[in-house]
Protein backbone atom coordinates (compact mmCIF):
# COMPACT_ATOMS: atom_id res chain seq x y z
CA UNK A 1 0.00 0.00 0.00
CA UNK A 2 1.24 3.60 -0.86
CA UNK A 3 0.54 6.37 -2.48
CA UNK A 4 1.31 8.30 -5.43
CA UNK A 5 2.68 12.37 -5.64
CA UNK A 6 2.27 14.25 -8.42
CA UNK A 7 5.89 16.18 -8.00
CA UNK A 8 4.49 18.71 -10.52
CA UNK A 9 2.11 19.64 -8.16
CA UNK A 10 3.67 19.46 -5.24
CA UNK A 11 4.86 22.43 -3.12
CA UNK A 12 7.09 20.59 -0.79
CA UNK A 13 5.27 22.21 2.28
CA UNK A 14 5.20 19.26 4.55
CA UNK A 15 1.82 19.36 5.74
CA UNK A 16 1.58 16.15 4.65
CA UNK A 17 4.12 14.43 6.92
CA UNK A 18 2.67 16.26 9.88
CA UNK A 19 -1.04 14.28 9.50
CA UNK A 20 0.51 10.98 8.82
CA UNK A 21 -0.26 8.74 11.77
CA UNK A 22 2.31 5.76 11.16
CA UNK A 23 5.28 8.81 9.88
CA UNK A 24 5.69 7.12 6.79
CA UNK A 25 6.08 10.43 5.11
CA UNK A 26 9.33 12.39 4.85
CA UNK A 27 9.72 16.04 3.15
CA UNK A 28 13.73 15.50 1.78
CA UNK A 29 14.40 19.36 0.46
CA UNK A 30 12.00 19.29 -2.60
CA UNK A 31 10.26 16.24 -2.50
CA UNK A 32 7.98 13.51 -0.76
CA UNK A 33 9.44 10.05 0.13
CA UNK A 34 7.11 7.51 1.22
CA UNK A 35 8.15 4.35 3.21
CA UNK A 36 6.12 1.14 3.80
CA UNK A 37 4.50 1.88 6.98
CA UNK A 38 2.27 3.74 4.44
CA UNK A 39 -1.44 2.38 5.40
CA UNK A 40 -2.95 3.84 2.40
CA UNK A 41 -5.49 5.75 4.66
CA UNK A 42 -5.65 8.79 2.38
CA UNK A 43 -5.56 11.48 5.24
CA UNK A 44 -2.62 13.53 3.19
CA UNK A 45 -4.34 13.28 0.16
CA UNK A 46 -7.40 14.46 1.55
CA UNK A 47 -5.64 17.64 3.06
CA UNK A 48 -2.86 18.29 0.87
CA UNK A 49 -3.33 22.00 0.24
CA UNK A 50 -3.11 21.62 -4.43
CA UNK A 51 -4.07 17.76 -4.26
CA UNK A 52 -1.01 16.28 -5.58
CA UNK A 53 -1.49 12.87 -3.54
CA UNK A 54 -3.32 10.49 -5.03
CA UNK A 55 -3.98 7.33 -2.51
CA UNK A 56 -2.98 3.56 -4.82
CA UNK A 57 -4.88 0.64 -3.01
CA UNK B 1 33.68 20.44 10.94
CA UNK B 2 33.34 19.28 15.09
CA UNK B 3 31.81 16.15 15.92
CA UNK B 4 30.13 17.43 19.72
CA UNK B 5 28.74 20.53 20.54
CA UNK B 6 26.53 21.48 23.05
CA UNK B 7 23.28 22.24 21.33
CA UNK B 8 22.23 21.10 18.27
CA UNK B 9 19.42 22.95 16.95
CA UNK B 10 17.70 21.04 13.85
CA UNK B 11 15.65 24.03 11.61
CA UNK B 12 16.29 27.05 11.04
CA UNK B 13 12.91 29.40 11.00
CA UNK B 14 12.37 31.91 13.20
CA UNK B 15 12.08 29.08 16.57
CA UNK B 16 15.54 27.52 15.16
CA UNK B 17 17.56 31.03 14.81
CA UNK B 18 16.18 32.70 18.24
CA UNK B 19 17.29 29.21 20.03
CA UNK B 20 20.69 29.19 18.47
CA UNK B 21 21.45 32.57 19.62
CA UNK B 22 20.04 32.48 22.67
CA UNK B 23 22.39 29.50 23.42
CA UNK B 24 25.28 30.96 21.67
CA UNK B 25 24.78 34.07 23.73
CA UNK B 26 25.31 32.48 27.13
CA UNK B 27 28.51 30.61 25.44
CA UNK B 28 27.11 27.25 24.76
CA UNK B 29 28.81 25.71 21.46
CA UNK B 30 25.75 25.94 19.04
CA UNK B 31 24.93 24.11 15.20
CA UNK B 32 22.41 25.04 13.77
CA UNK B 33 21.15 22.74 10.30
CA UNK B 34 18.98 23.36 8.42
CA UNK B 35 17.90 20.89 5.16
CA UNK B 36 17.33 23.06 2.80
CA UNK B 37 19.92 24.67 0.49
CA UNK B 38 18.24 28.42 1.40
CA UNK B 39 17.22 29.78 4.58
CA UNK B 40 13.60 30.85 4.23
CA UNK B 41 12.80 29.77 0.82
CA UNK B 42 10.36 28.66 -0.19
CA UNK B 43 7.90 30.49 1.95
CA UNK B 44 5.02 28.69 3.55
CA UNK B 45 3.52 31.81 5.13
CA UNK B 46 1.61 34.59 5.12
CA UNK B 47 4.20 37.23 6.81
CA UNK B 48 1.93 39.19 8.79
CA UNK B 49 3.81 40.19 12.12
CA UNK B 50 2.79 41.94 15.16
CA UNK B 51 4.82 44.99 15.26
CA UNK B 52 4.75 45.38 19.27
CA UNK B 53 6.38 41.57 19.54
CA UNK B 54 8.66 41.64 17.00
CA UNK B 55 10.57 44.60 18.54
CA UNK B 56 10.93 42.65 21.31
CA UNK B 57 13.23 39.85 19.63
CA UNK B 58 15.00 42.24 16.70
CA UNK B 59 15.36 46.13 15.92
CA UNK B 60 12.76 45.88 12.41
CA UNK B 61 14.82 46.35 9.56
CA UNK B 62 13.30 48.03 5.75
CA UNK B 63 15.50 45.04 3.83
CA UNK B 64 12.56 42.71 5.76
CA UNK B 65 9.68 45.05 6.15
CA UNK B 66 7.44 44.99 3.01
CA UNK B 67 4.47 46.53 4.41
CA UNK B 68 3.46 48.92 7.37
CA UNK B 69 -0.78 48.26 8.41
CA UNK B 70 -2.14 50.23 10.04
CA UNK B 71 -5.33 47.93 10.25
CA UNK B 72 -7.50 45.06 9.04
CA UNK B 73 -10.75 45.01 7.63
CA UNK B 74 -12.79 41.66 8.32
CA UNK B 75 -15.86 40.80 5.99
CA UNK B 76 -18.91 38.45 6.94
CA UNK B 77 -20.07 36.48 4.26
CA UNK B 78 -22.85 38.97 3.62
CA UNK B 79 -20.06 41.01 2.93
CA UNK B 80 -20.48 43.54 6.50
CA UNK B 81 -17.29 44.93 7.38
CA UNK B 82 -15.68 45.25 10.66
CA UNK B 83 -12.58 47.60 11.28
CA UNK B 84 -10.04 47.49 13.91
CA UNK B 85 -7.16 49.35 14.54
CA UNK B 86 -3.89 47.78 14.43
CA UNK B 87 -3.19 47.37 18.27
CA UNK B 88 -6.64 45.37 18.45
CA UNK B 89 -5.87 43.34 15.16
CA UNK B 90 -4.21 40.52 16.84
CA UNK B 91 -1.15 38.33 16.09
CA UNK B 92 -1.15 38.85 12.25
CA UNK B 93 -1.16 42.46 11.98
CA UNK B 94 1.52 44.90 11.87
CA UNK B 95 4.12 44.28 9.55
CA UNK B 96 4.28 42.25 6.36
CA UNK B 97 7.52 40.31 6.13
CA UNK B 98 9.49 39.36 2.94
CA UNK B 99 10.38 36.08 5.38
CA UNK B 100 13.00 34.63 2.76
CA UNK B 101 15.19 37.86 3.86
CA UNK B 102 13.76 38.22 7.28
CA UNK B 103 14.47 34.35 7.83
CA UNK B 104 18.16 34.47 6.55
CA UNK B 105 18.72 37.74 9.20
CA UNK B 106 17.89 35.61 11.82
CA UNK B 107 19.74 33.17 10.84
CA UNK B 108 22.79 35.37 10.43
CA UNK B 109 22.49 37.23 13.95
CA UNK B 110 22.13 33.01 15.51
CA UNK B 111 25.74 32.71 13.47
CA UNK B 112 27.59 36.52 14.73
CA UNK B 113 26.26 35.12 18.21
CA UNK B 114 28.54 32.27 17.99
CA UNK B 115 26.15 29.44 16.23
CA UNK B 116 27.75 27.25 13.27
CA UNK B 117 25.30 26.63 10.89
CA UNK B 118 24.80 23.86 8.10
CA UNK B 119 22.83 24.22 5.18
CA UNK B 120 21.87 21.73 2.84
CA UNK B 121 21.58 18.91 6.03
CA UNK B 122 18.73 17.06 7.08
CA UNK B 123 18.20 15.07 10.39
CA UNK B 124 17.65 11.62 9.65
CA UNK B 125 17.08 10.50 13.36
CA UNK B 126 18.59 10.91 16.76
CA UNK B 127 21.39 9.24 18.54
CA UNK B 128 19.38 8.04 21.75
CA UNK B 129 20.93 6.07 24.52
CA UNK B 130 20.22 5.35 28.40
CA UNK B 131 16.55 7.03 27.38
CA UNK B 132 18.85 10.15 26.39
CA UNK B 133 18.91 11.94 23.85
CA UNK B 134 22.42 12.64 22.95
CA UNK B 135 23.00 13.75 19.12
CA UNK B 136 21.63 14.04 15.59
CA UNK B 137 22.07 11.59 12.47
CA UNK B 138 22.55 13.86 9.45
CA UNK B 139 22.93 13.80 5.80
CA UNK B 140 24.90 16.58 4.83
CA UNK B 141 25.21 16.80 0.35
CA UNK B 142 24.90 13.26 0.35
CA UNK B 143 27.42 12.28 3.45
CA UNK B 144 25.73 10.56 6.50
CA UNK B 145 27.26 11.57 9.96
CA UNK B 146 26.57 11.19 13.22
CA UNK B 147 27.09 14.50 15.55
CA UNK B 148 26.88 14.18 19.14
CA UNK B 149 25.49 17.23 21.66
CA UNK B 150 24.28 17.62 24.92
CA UNK B 151 20.92 18.90 24.39
CA UNK B 152 18.88 19.03 20.62
CA UNK B 153 16.44 21.63 20.12
CA UNK B 154 13.73 20.19 17.53
CA UNK B 155 12.52 23.29 15.33
CA UNK B 156 11.50 21.10 11.93
CA UNK B 157 8.53 23.04 11.39
CA UNK B 158 5.12 21.39 10.60
CA UNK B 159 6.49 18.29 9.08
CA UNK B 160 8.64 17.48 12.78
CA UNK B 161 9.92 14.15 12.93
CA UNK B 162 12.07 14.79 15.80
CA UNK B 163 9.25 14.45 18.44
CA UNK B 164 8.48 11.16 16.91
CA UNK B 165 11.88 10.09 17.46
CA UNK B 166 12.12 10.83 20.65
CA UNK B 167 8.58 9.31 21.46
CA UNK B 168 6.43 12.46 21.23
CA UNK B 169 3.59 11.67 19.46
CA UNK B 170 3.35 14.77 17.36
CA UNK B 171 0.73 13.79 14.60
CA UNK B 172 -1.68 15.75 13.53
CA UNK B 173 -5.54 15.14 12.54
CA UNK B 174 -7.32 16.69 9.82
CA UNK B 175 -9.30 19.27 12.11
CA UNK B 176 -6.08 19.93 13.89
CA UNK B 177 -4.32 21.71 11.06
CA UNK B 178 -5.18 24.36 8.81
CA UNK B 179 -4.05 23.48 4.98
CA UNK B 180 -2.79 26.98 3.09
CA UNK B 181 -2.40 28.25 -0.09
CA UNK B 182 -0.91 31.72 -1.37
CA UNK B 183 -0.70 33.62 -4.52
CA UNK B 184 1.62 36.47 -4.38
CA UNK B 185 -0.30 38.60 -6.71
CA UNK B 186 0.16 42.15 -8.35
CA UNK B 187 -2.41 44.56 -9.85
CA UNK B 188 -4.99 43.76 -7.31
CA UNK B 189 -5.30 47.54 -6.43
CA UNK B 190 -5.69 46.81 -2.21
CA UNK B 191 -4.97 49.88 -0.11
CA UNK B 192 -2.13 49.56 1.14
CA UNK B 193 -2.49 50.39 4.44
CA UNK B 194 -5.11 47.05 5.28
CA UNK B 195 -4.91 44.10 5.63
CA UNK B 196 -8.20 42.27 4.67
CA UNK B 197 -9.67 38.80 5.85
CA UNK B 198 -13.02 37.26 4.31
CA UNK B 199 -14.65 34.55 6.09
CA UNK B 200 -17.43 32.22 5.00
CA UNK B 201 -17.91 28.42 5.01
CA UNK B 202 -18.70 29.27 1.02
CA UNK B 203 -15.56 30.44 0.38
CA UNK B 204 -13.11 29.20 3.27
CA UNK B 205 -14.83 26.50 5.13
CA UNK B 206 -13.56 26.72 8.61
CA UNK B 207 -10.86 29.12 7.47
CA UNK B 208 -10.83 32.76 6.14
CA UNK B 209 -9.26 33.61 2.94
CA UNK B 210 -6.82 37.04 3.73
CA UNK B 211 -5.04 39.89 1.71
CA UNK B 212 -1.62 41.12 3.15
CA UNK B 213 -0.29 44.15 1.60
CA UNK B 214 3.54 43.91 0.00
CA UNK B 215 4.37 46.92 -0.96
CA UNK B 216 5.00 48.33 -4.40
CA UNK B 217 1.24 47.14 -5.26
CA UNK B 218 2.08 43.63 -4.53
CA UNK B 219 -0.14 41.62 -2.01
CA UNK B 220 -0.46 38.25 0.09
CA UNK B 221 -3.64 36.68 -1.00
CA UNK B 222 -4.00 33.43 0.87
CA UNK B 223 -6.47 30.80 1.94
CA UNK B 224 -6.62 28.63 5.31
CA UNK B 225 -9.14 25.99 5.47
CA UNK B 226 -9.76 23.57 8.37
CA UNK B 227 -8.31 19.96 6.99
CA UNK B 228 -11.20 17.97 7.87
CA UNK B 229 -13.16 20.44 5.53
CA UNK B 230 -10.70 19.67 2.91
CA UNK B 231 -10.77 16.45 0.24
CA UNK B 232 -13.43 17.13 -2.75
CA UNK B 233 -11.58 20.65 -3.11
CA UNK B 234 -8.60 21.63 -2.17
CA UNK B 235 -7.23 24.94 -0.30
CA UNK B 236 -6.22 25.77 -3.90
CA UNK B 237 -9.08 25.25 -5.35
CA UNK B 238 -10.92 28.02 -2.87
CA UNK B 239 -8.02 30.27 -4.09
CA UNK B 240 -8.84 30.23 -7.44
CA UNK B 241 -12.35 30.69 -7.14
CA UNK B 242 -11.71 33.66 -4.53
CA UNK B 243 -8.79 35.09 -6.96
CA UNK B 244 -11.19 34.64 -10.42
CA UNK B 245 -13.78 36.84 -8.67
CA UNK B 246 -12.12 39.28 -6.81
CA UNK B 247 -9.17 40.60 -8.76
CA UNK B 248 -9.44 38.97 -12.34
CA UNK B 249 -6.80 41.03 -13.64
CA UNK B 250 -4.14 40.35 -10.83
CA UNK B 251 -1.03 38.35 -11.75
CA UNK B 252 0.33 35.89 -10.11
CA UNK B 253 4.01 36.23 -9.59
CA UNK B 254 4.49 33.23 -6.73
CA UNK B 255 2.68 29.94 -5.18
CA UNK B 256 3.03 29.20 -1.63
CA UNK B 257 1.36 26.68 0.47
CA UNK B 258 1.62 25.15 3.71
CA UNK B 259 0.06 23.60 6.87
CA UNK B 260 -0.76 25.28 9.89
CA UNK B 261 -0.54 23.84 13.36
CA UNK B 262 -4.02 24.69 14.83
CA UNK B 263 -4.35 21.75 17.47
CA UNK B 264 -3.88 24.32 20.30
CA UNK B 265 -0.79 22.55 22.64
CA UNK B 266 0.09 19.42 23.40
CA UNK B 267 0.49 17.60 26.14
CA UNK B 268 4.33 16.95 26.02
CA UNK B 269 7.40 19.32 24.29
CA UNK B 270 10.35 17.80 25.79
CA UNK B 271 12.00 14.84 26.71
CA UNK B 272 15.50 14.10 28.18
CA UNK B 273 17.77 15.90 26.26
CA UNK B 274 15.49 17.39 23.89
CA UNK B 275 12.52 20.32 23.45
CA UNK B 276 10.24 20.92 20.34
CA UNK B 277 9.89 25.02 19.64
CA UNK B 278 7.85 26.32 17.22
CA UNK B 279 5.13 24.60 14.69
CA UNK B 280 7.25 21.43 15.67
CA UNK B 281 5.97 21.94 19.58
CA UNK B 282 2.36 23.00 17.82
CA UNK B 283 2.65 26.51 19.28
CA UNK B 284 1.16 28.60 16.51
CA UNK B 285 -1.90 30.43 17.41
CA UNK B 286 -5.08 28.22 16.47
CA UNK B 287 -7.50 31.36 15.43
CA UNK B 288 -4.85 33.69 13.69
CA UNK B 289 -2.54 30.89 12.28
CA UNK B 290 0.23 33.17 13.66
CA UNK B 291 3.52 31.32 14.68
CA UNK B 292 6.45 33.31 14.21
CA UNK B 293 6.49 35.38 17.11
CA UNK B 294 5.55 32.16 19.60
CA UNK B 295 8.21 30.22 17.89
CA UNK B 296 11.06 33.20 18.35
CA UNK B 297 9.77 33.32 22.22
CA UNK B 298 10.23 29.29 22.69
CA UNK B 299 13.44 29.29 20.69
CA UNK B 300 14.84 32.14 23.16
CA UNK B 301 13.41 30.04 26.21
CA UNK B 302 14.54 26.43 25.10
CA UNK B 303 18.44 28.42 24.13
CA UNK B 304 18.46 29.99 27.78
CA UNK B 305 17.14 26.38 29.68
CA UNK B 306 19.66 24.36 27.62
CA UNK B 307 22.72 26.79 29.19
CA UNK B 308 20.88 25.98 32.57
CA UNK B 309 20.58 22.14 31.92
CA UNK B 310 23.81 22.22 30.50
CA UNK B 311 25.51 24.04 33.43
CA UNK B 312 23.39 21.81 36.04
CA UNK B 313 25.12 18.98 34.40
CA UNK B 314 21.40 17.64 33.93
CA UNK B 315 19.51 17.70 30.66
CA UNK B 316 16.84 15.09 31.98
CA UNK B 317 13.44 16.04 31.94
CA UNK B 318 13.70 16.78 35.40
CA UNK B 319 15.33 20.55 34.50
CA UNK B 320 13.97 20.83 31.07
CA UNK B 321 10.69 20.86 32.53
CA UNK B 322 11.29 24.49 33.25
CA UNK B 323 11.29 25.37 29.47
CA UNK B 324 7.76 23.53 29.24
CA UNK B 325 6.63 25.37 32.11
CA UNK B 326 7.98 28.77 30.86
CA UNK B 327 6.49 28.51 27.44
CA UNK B 328 3.06 27.63 28.97
CA UNK B 329 3.03 30.29 31.08
CA UNK B 330 4.19 32.99 28.44
CA UNK B 331 2.25 31.14 25.13
CA UNK B 332 0.55 28.89 26.63
CA UNK B 333 -2.58 30.33 27.40
CA UNK B 334 -2.46 32.19 24.62
CA UNK B 335 -3.01 29.51 22.79
CA UNK B 336 -5.48 27.31 24.44
CA UNK B 337 -7.72 30.49 24.76
CA UNK B 338 -7.31 30.97 20.78
CA UNK B 339 -8.36 27.00 20.60
CA UNK B 340 -11.42 27.66 22.66
CA UNK B 341 -12.27 30.24 20.11
CA UNK B 342 -11.26 28.32 17.25
CA UNK B 343 -13.84 25.34 18.00
CA UNK B 344 -16.55 27.92 18.53
CA UNK B 345 -16.13 29.85 15.53
CA UNK B 346 -15.87 27.07 13.07
CA UNK B 347 -18.83 25.56 13.89
CA UNK B 348 -20.42 29.05 12.94
CA UNK B 349 -22.86 28.91 9.66
CA UNK B 350 -22.49 31.52 7.60
CA UNK B 351 -26.08 33.16 8.69
CA UNK B 352 -24.60 33.13 12.23
CA UNK B 353 -21.20 34.81 11.48
CA UNK B 354 -23.30 37.66 9.30
CA UNK B 355 -25.29 37.92 12.64
CA UNK B 356 -22.50 38.36 14.38
CA UNK B 357 -20.88 41.34 12.41
CA UNK B 358 -24.16 42.45 12.36
CA UNK B 359 -24.24 42.88 16.04
CA UNK B 360 -20.83 45.15 16.26
CA UNK B 361 -22.29 47.45 13.26
CA UNK B 362 -21.57 51.12 15.03
CA UNK B 363 -19.51 49.85 17.36
CA UNK B 364 -15.99 51.84 17.46
CA UNK B 365 -13.38 49.45 18.06
CA UNK B 366 -9.98 52.00 17.66
CA UNK B 367 -9.41 51.50 21.20
CA UNK B 368 -10.16 47.80 21.90
CA UNK B 369 -7.98 44.76 22.07
CA UNK B 370 -8.95 41.44 20.11
CA UNK B 371 -10.02 40.08 23.23
CA UNK B 372 -12.01 43.05 23.86
CA UNK B 373 -13.38 43.05 20.11
CA UNK B 374 -14.67 38.84 21.80
CA UNK B 375 -15.97 40.39 24.44
CA UNK B 376 -18.34 42.67 22.35
CA UNK B 377 -19.14 39.72 20.63
CA UNK B 378 -19.71 38.24 23.79
CA UNK B 379 -21.92 40.40 25.61
CA UNK B 380 -24.33 41.52 21.96
CA UNK B 381 -24.40 37.54 21.88
CA UNK B 382 -24.19 35.76 24.85
CA UNK B 383 -26.45 32.70 23.30
CA UNK B 384 -24.58 32.03 20.70
CA UNK B 385 -21.20 32.65 22.18
CA UNK B 386 -21.80 31.06 25.41
CA UNK B 387 -19.29 28.79 25.10
CA UNK B 388 -17.04 32.05 25.50
CA UNK B 389 -17.84 32.39 28.94
CA UNK B 390 -14.72 30.11 30.27
CA UNK B 391 -12.22 32.63 28.14
CA UNK B 392 -13.49 35.72 30.21
CA UNK B 393 -13.45 33.55 33.17
CA UNK B 394 -9.64 33.11 32.95
CA UNK B 395 -9.66 36.55 31.93
CA UNK B 396 -10.50 37.56 35.09
CA UNK B 397 -8.82 35.36 36.64
CA UNK B 398 -5.23 36.62 35.18
CA UNK B 399 -6.34 40.20 35.39
CA UNK B 400 -6.63 41.54 32.58
CA UNK B 401 -8.70 44.57 32.36
CA UNK B 402 -11.10 43.62 29.33
CA UNK B 403 -13.70 46.43 30.72
CA UNK B 404 -11.30 49.14 29.41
Amino acid sequence: MTIKVNKFKCGYCGACVSVCLPGALELVETWIEVDDSCTSCGICAKICPVGAIEVSR
Amino acid sequence: MKDQYDVIVIGAGPGGSSAAKAAAEKGLSVLMIEKRQEIGDPVRCAEGVSKVWLRKHIEPDHRWICADVKGSRIFSPDGSMIEMAEEIAGGEVGYVLERKIFDRALACESAKAGADVMVKTRATGLIIEDHFVRGVKLMHLGEEREIRSKVVIGADGVESKVGRWAGIDTSLKPKDIETCAQFLMSGTGIDQNYCYFYLGNEIAPSGYIWVFPKGQGLANVGIGILGSKSGKKHAIDYLKEFVAKKFPDAKVLEIDVGGVPVSGSIDKTIANGLMLVGDAARQSDPITGGGIINAMEAGKMAGEVAFEAISKNDVSTATLGLYEKKWRQKIGMDIDNSLIVKDIFTGFTDKEIDSLAHSLEGVNFSSMSLLDLLYALFKANKKLLWDLRVLFKNVVKYELDFER
